[in-house]
């Protein structure tokens, strides 16, 4: 009896003063402690988000990606704040180096990890950017939306992806991106992250960007700039007209959810796109050969495994 | 060799020896056609290049040097041109910056000393010996290929008592080593006798493990005309070339955790590395050539070759009369610590010992079933560590308790996974929990 007196008196002189909106903002996050705000889960982002109101009047430096624009806009009404809308991101796989794109020269084995093969060598096609297929980003997504495609070895990322950021961060080897969900999740963006020069990144996969400058060149808003042999598109400027993708002699370029593209009328337009089909034929060919080239050798030299 | 042998005390597995290019002599392989020599051949900064695209460069030039403490000066080991300095492929699977160059003729430079007679009178001081080392581009060369010369400076209020010259060779199949001591034991002996005036220590002791009698007993008679250096015979173990496992099996001294040798007085040198110092600083000779081991069960001629820095292994292996058909892995050093190799263009560097051609049926993992808590693992660690529990919360991310549990102090040897019923990759999950914890720590110390 005494001692819950003494311990009235000590709870009511050391009460922590709470403010209740913290609770009401954290009642109407997702709950998904996912960490992709930068805060250590929802709790900790809704106290974010008070002091931020406090002091500066405005929540702006924050955004919930789980929950989008609705759940920015509820928070923001419980902290009487207008919040401007963002735009929904999604994460993209940079990489298209699938079994057919970049044949496997080597075996490995040994532990299912990118981070450990990472540290081991390039990689089963040769290519030291791509992707090693062992799915870090795929145990790091808490939200199933990212798996493996067995057929190309490839991790795919679904719709449910909440732009989180996990699986950029696991990634050791820099592939994925947050970009732009895009109007109708219409994107475009390099499949690749090869820096090599032209020749080596050809060698180890047919689908490689070679730093050519085509790209660049035709895009009229100066979203795309080559750095070290590799063109990257800025989606901030991109304006998804799909001149790149047209031009890029490797199709390392990918458009998505873009309906397929009718006969094009005009004479010279259409025979600029046959040059540009036939230049694609070509490089097609001379990866069939260099596949072939690729088995002989194998057959030569016995597999090389990683250990 | 009378009584119990020293060895170690923690640990330790016995895989099969298989040392079957042991009584091989050392054989010189012809000069190579073009040579790729890359930047990152020691421990730490990579070395940077001093010659262009275009220049002729002649055997021993210096062409890159040390870009930092820890770093090693690289000379050309060939004459030539150098065609061109770009990313190539090397032994750690990646394309590092290296020279290429192709070799016209086999011009020395006139300063080194190409006669067989041994120069046994050592005329530097301490100073020297150890300015012309760096200068030489002397690393370790049992593998780790820590620079000689930063090992030879013991930091300051730190006294050596002991070399210890390393002829342990205790990897499977690996016979460098021996064939070295063998043929040039006298060389070693000087080299050990610079390398002793060098640090200012009385004794030195090499120790050899029982499985190489002829070696033990070659060196022995040679060590009688030298004062201070012993031979000490050890019990065939592994992993004891070790540094801390060879301390602990002649010295019964144990170095502290993520402490070095010198910690507990002690110095530790290869016996490859005594002898690149006797060419180094008696001979004026840089290091461009090494003695690589070429073995394997289907390897039709196992050998032994002194081979210059640079050389593509595919030389060394058509030396050896040819990849077997039954090949499965091609493996860059010995069979318990070495790295499967994905190209025979890889050249041989500074820490190359060996280059061992596994056959297929022998190369593939086991598929791995779940742990059965046998603690074997626990058993054979020499470094005292529990792998499965280091490998689990490495597997989970789970780096603070890794640190706690001592993971740096691993030595990667591999006994581990080799006697794992269950086999579990652990190494694998060790060296990825070892790269983070370092990374972490790292960061630490820049904050």
């Amino acid at each position: 009896m005494i001692s819950a007196v003494i311990l009235y008196f000590i709870a009511s002189k050391f009460k922590v003063y709470e403010d209740p909106r913290i609770d009401e903002v954290e009642e109407a996050l997702p709950s998904a402690n996912c960490g992709g705000c930068g805060y250590p889960g929802c709790r900790a982002f809704a106290e974010a988000a008070v002091k931020e109101a406090k002091e500066n009047k405005s929540i702006e430096s924050l955004f919930c990606p789980v929950g989008g624009n609705d759940v920015m806009k509820t928070v923001g009404s419980i902290l009487g704040l207008e919040v401007k809308e963002q735009e929904p991101m999604i994460a993209v796989i940079r990489c298209n180096g699938s079994h057919t794109n970049s044949p496997s020269k080597v075996q490995y084995e040994g532990a299912t990890s990118c981070a450990f093969a990472h540290a081991l060598y390039g990689g089963e096609g040769g290519c030291q950017y791509g992707c090693l297929g062992l799915g870090d980003c795929v145990d790091a997504c808490d939200f199933d939306a990212i798996h493996m495609n067995p057929e190309t070895g490839l991790p795919v990322v679904n719709n449910k992806c909440t732009a989180c950021g996990a699986c950029v961060e696991a990634c050791p080897r820099d592939i994925i991106e947050l970009r732009k969900r895009g109007p109708k999740e219409r994107r475009i963006f390099v499949s690749c992250v090869n820096k090599e020069k032209g020749g080596p990144a050809k060698k180890n996969c047919a689908v490689a960007c070679i730093g050519c400058g085509q790209c660049e060149k035709v895009c009229k808003f100066d979203a795309i700039t080559i750095t070290s042999f590799l063109a990257y598109i800025d989606f901030q400027k991109c304006t998804l007209c799909r001149k790149c993708v047209e031009v890029c002699p490797t199709d390392a370029i990918w458009e998505v959810n873009f309906k397929p593209r009718k006969p094009k009328e005009p004479k010279p337009e259409a025979s600029a796109d046959k040059e540009t089909k036939q230049v694609a034929e070509v490089t097609e060919k001379t990866a069939v050969v260099k596949d072939k080239e690729q088995q002989k050798e194998k057959k030569e030299e016995p597999k090389e495994n990683k250990e | 060799m009378t009584g119990r042998l020293k060895t170690f005390t923690l640990g330790g597995i016995h895989p099969e020896e298989n040392k079957l290019s042991a009584h091989v002599p050392i054989e010189v392989l012809p000069v190579p056609k073009q040579a790729v020599i890359p930047m990152g051949q020691n421990l730490g900064a990579p070395s940077k290049p001093v010659v262009g695209r275009g220049d002729q460069v002649k055997v021993g030039q210096l062409i890159a040097e040390a870009s930092g403490f820890i770093s090693a000066n690289i000379h050309s080991p060939v004459s030539g041109k150098v065609l061109k300095i770009d990313n190539i492929l090397d032994a750690s699977g990646y394309k590092r910056q290296g020279i290429v160059i192709n070799v016209e003729g086999d011009e020395w430079e006139e300063s080194i000393d190409r006669s067989d007679n041994i120069v046994e009178e050592i005329t530097l001081d301490a100073k020297e010996i150890i300015d012309r080392v760096k200068q030489m581009g002397l690393v370790g060369m049992g593998g780790a290929t820590f620079p000689t010369n930063v090992k030879l400076m013991p930091p300051p209020g730190k006294v050596a008592e002991y070399l210890l010259i390393n002829g342990v060779e205790c990897e499977p199949y690996l016979t460098s080593d021996h064939r070295l001591m063998l043929e040039k034991g006298k060389e070693i002996l000087i080299g050990t006798k610079i390398l002793m005036k060098a640090l200012n220590v009385k004794t030195a002791i090499v120790g050899i493990e029982n499985n190489k009698p002829d070696a033990i007993n070659h060196m022995t008679e040679l060590a009688k005309g030298f004062e201070g250096i012993e031979v000490q015979p050890l019990k065939v173990q592994y992993p004891q070339g070790g540094e801390k496992q060879l301390i602990k099996a002649v010295l019964n001294r144990e170095v502290p955790s993520g402490k070095l040798p010198i910690e507990v007085g002690c110095v530790v040198q290869n016996v490859g590395t005594a002898y690149a110092v006797y060419e180094a600083v008696q001979k004026n000779k840089p290091l461009i050539e090494r003695v690589v081991t070429v073995t394997g069960k289907g390897v039709r001629k196992p050998s032994n070759f002194l081979a210059r820095i640079g050389t593509p292994i595919k030389d060394l292996v058509d030396a050896a009369e040819g990849l077997p058909e039954s090949t499965g892995k091609i493996i860059n050093g010995g069979p318990m610590m070495g790295k499967a190799l994905t190209s025979l263009e890889v050249p041989v560097v500074k820490g190359s010992s060996g280059i061992l051609l596994m056959q297929e049926n022998e190369s593939r993992r086991k598929p791995e079933s779940s742990c059965i808590r046998c603690s074997k693992c626990t058993y054979v660690c020499p470094m005292g560590l529990e792998p499965f529990l280091l490998a689990r919360v490495s597997r989970v991310g789970n780096y603070e308790m890794a640190e706690r549990e001592m993971i740096m102090d691993c030595i990667e040897c591999g006994s581990c996974q080799y006697t794992c019923p269950a086999s579990i990759p652990l190494l694998d999950y060790l060296r990825l929990g070892k790269t983070m914890v370092g990374a972490i720590i790292r960061n630490r110390k820049k904050n």
